[in-house]
């Protein structure tokens, strides 16, 4: 099969715009928002990556030179060599929508709902996009950098139970 | 006038016959979440021996209890659970909050984390330490049997009084870090 840069330089040929990267060992390429559905098609199908590790994201709110917002980390694996890829998008306040991958891979159904819990990145097509950690009642998103650490009172929000009462 | 008692016959009150029965015969709810709960279960294990202080029958219904032990943090998603647990065990109960976590919430003063069960259930007896040894639990049992037998009642009228009742903190927001207290306006 091919290397992690053969797959890339295919990856760049086929779609023009990609900036590709590597770091200690690690590739990692940069994907336009609307391509990251027919690049992940193409990784999926073409390549071989039959395995998604981990779909998370980062707050850039505040970060030195950071141009966008939101930045989603997508991670590749290639069970048949064992190739490792990473895909980033950026994503910017007010237009939250990313394609979903669940067509492609089931196992991103619950990351996608992790990170859309988390930080309200919306995963256009996701089959069943609800919070999965926190409450349903919560309205935030709590690991966004302008969320407050301790919340915004929602962890005091409960009934009290008295001794008399119970 | 004095009446002469048989062998092996005790004069007490009722109070203190029901409390003493209830005391060496405490049944837990073991609601462990975390790292703690490891250390309830040694605490039930062989070595430390919770049979010795008649408080070994775990049950895992809280119908079957009178005894609930919170051990480890309780989220938000959590709490909910933990009143309808406290709510289904039958009266007379009481609650042992095991571990600096279910006391104050330790050291995850986060958003989800509740900062001590006893904001939202009545406590009778707090562990600290994280986690607390065997040792400190069973203490804390002990201390519990004190307690019950000192102020127990046949019928429970303990529970009714005022400072039974839901502690002054629970009802006190504490403020946030990085955020004004509610009610209170920036000044510019």
């Amino acid at each position: 099969m091919d290397t992690v840069q053969e797959i890339t330089a295919a990856l760049a040929e086929q779609f023009g715009d990609l900036k590709v990267s590597e770091f200690r060992g690690q590739t990692r390429v940069v994907v336009p928002r609307d391509r990251l559905f027919e690049v992940a098609e193409a990784l999926h199908g073409r390549h071989g990556f039959d395995m998604l590790v981990d779909i998370t994201c980062v707050d850039y709110l505040n970060y030195r030179d950071a141009r966008d917002r939101f930045g989603l980390v997508y991670l590749f694996c290639q069970t048949v060599d064992g190739h490792r890829l990473t895909l980033r998008v950026f994503v910017n306040e007010p237009d939250l929508n990313v394609p979903s991958l669940v067509p492609l891979w089931e196992g991103a159904n619950w990351l996608e709902r992790e990170v859309y819990d988390m930080f309200g990145i919306r995963f256009a097509g996701h089959p069943d996009l609800r919070r999965i950690l926190m409450p349903a009642e919560f309205t935030a998103h709590p690991l966004r950098k302008d969320y407050p650490l301790q919340g915004r009172g929602e962890r005091h929000n409960f009934p009290v139970i008295t001794r008399s009462s119970a | 006038m004095s009446v002469e008692l048989p062998e092996n016959v005790v004069v007490s009150k009722l109070d203190a016959l029901a409390s003493w029965c209830r005391k060496n015969s405490l049944w837990p709810m073991p609601f462990a979440t975390a790292c703690c709960g490891i250390e309830l279960m040694a605490t039930g294990a062989s070595r430390h021996d919770l049979a010795r202080f008649g408080a070994e029958v775990m049950r895992f219904s809280p119908r079957q209890c009178d005894l609930m032990i919170v051990a480890g943090r309780v989220v938000m998603k959590m709490l909910p659970v933990l009143q309808r647990i406290w709510q289904q065990m039958h009266e007379p109960k009481w609650c042992i909050s095991m571990g600096a976590c279910a006391s104050t919430g330790g050291v995850f003063d986060t958003y989800c984390v509740v900062q001590g069960v006893d904001r939202f259930i009545p406590v009778d007896m707090y562990v600290p330490g994280c986690p607390p040894r065997p040792e400190q639990l069973i203490q804390a049992i002990i201390d519990l049997q004190d307690k019950i037998q000192t102020e127990g009642t046949t019928f429970g009228r303990e529970f009714a009084l005022q400072r039974r009742q839901q502690p002054k903190r629970a009802l006190v927001e504490l403020p946030i870090i990085g955020q004004l207290p509610t009610g209170r306006e920036l000044s510019v």
